[in-house]
């Protein structure tokens, strides 16, 4: 882990490992929508629009995976000061916003058939929007500020603020009466879905997964070489001026 | 669409839509990705070095011209 925590050796690292999670993200994409249309069966209430939980869930999944990504690396920007700790937080945010995105629109286009409307202010659907316009301060926090150790302080702040909304969105579904059906895979006593649905959902999950951390390697990678380009252009400001005087 | 039952669009339309989130997210992180090492490649073509890259390495101001 110390190796990991140096920006170059993790450049390094990054490099050798995005071509494989690439090439592994590929197949598990192509296996899991094999799974998902042609050996899926169709639900004996819901029939084909079942098929729409193989992109909702693994989306809603990491759209709050990103989401406590953010909090711990903000955890380690405003404890150890850790610059990569920033740069991942940072880099987490337009994954998780996009994902939190699908989950929200998927989610509608399941409701309309299923529920008869295709959206609903109940608690589940509202503190996933909510979590959506987090993600999007967060953003617009990390825009907003150019000196990048003052904008990860701030953007920590207000994640480790908002993430009381985490346990919210998942337990929403039993503290309130909702809309939203309760959790039926991540729950004590085992999931309740048929192994035939179970087995798409996992693999299709595991495809987003690795996409989420493929995509957040590159991010990073695209962050720290923003956070030396701005350095050495720093420096060419400085020698300019140096020049000038 | 038949082949998907009634709600076929519903179903399409959750496809399409991550696909075209997903696409457009990889495209962006991939276009900045190359952005910041185009800008770094000619920065360090310039001779520009950062701070913590060594002071020895650090390109020598061009002297001005005599008048």
């Amino acid at each position: 882990m110390p190796s990991l925590a140096n920006p170059t050796r993790f450049l390094d690292l990054a490099g050798r490992a995005i071509p494989w999670l690439t090439a592994l993200t590929v197949v598990l994409f192509g296996a899991g929508l094999y799974l998902a249309f042609f050996v899926a069966p169709p639900d004996y209430q819901q029939g084909d629009t079942v098929r729409i939980m193989f992109v909702h869930v693994p989306a809603a999944w990491l759209a709050l995976f990103g989401y406590m990504l953010i909090a711990a690396a903000s955890l380690g920007t405003l404890i150890w000061r850790h610059p990569l700790a920033d740069v991942a937080a940072k880099a987490a945010a337009p994954i998780g916003a996009t994902f939190t995105f699908i989950a929200l629109v998927t989610g509608s286009l399941w409701g309309k058939p299923m529920w008869g409307t295709y959206w609903v202010w109940d608690a589940r659907l509202t503190s996933m929007l909510v979590l959506f316009l987090l993600y999007l301060g967060l953003i617009a926090l990390w825009q907003a500020i150019e000196e990048p150790g003052r904008a990860g302080r701030a953007a920590a702040i207000l994640a480790l603020v908002g993430a009381i909304n985490i346990p919210i969105i998942k337990f929403s579904v039993d503290w309130w009466n909702t809309l939203h059906q309760p959790a039926s895979v991540v729950r004590l006593g085992g999931p309740t879905i048929d192994p035939s649905m179970l087995a798409p959902l996992v693999v299709m999950a595991l495809a987003f997964t690795l996409l989420f951390v493929l995509l957040h390697l590159i991010a990073m990678r695209a962050e720290i070489l923003r956070r030396r380009v701005r350095a050495m252009q720093l420096t060419q400001v400085e020698q300019a001026a140096l020049v000038e005087a | 669409m038949q082949g998907l039952g009634p709600h076929a669009i519903f179903i399409l339309a959750a496809y399409g839509v991550t696909f075209a989130a997903v696409t457009g997210l990889a495209l962006a992180i991939l276009a900045d990705d190359r952005k910041q090492r185009l800008l770094l490649a000619d920065l360090e073509r310039k001779g520009i070095r950062r701070r913590s890259a060594g002071a020895a390495k650090t390109a020598k101001p061009a002297r001005r011209p005599r008048p």
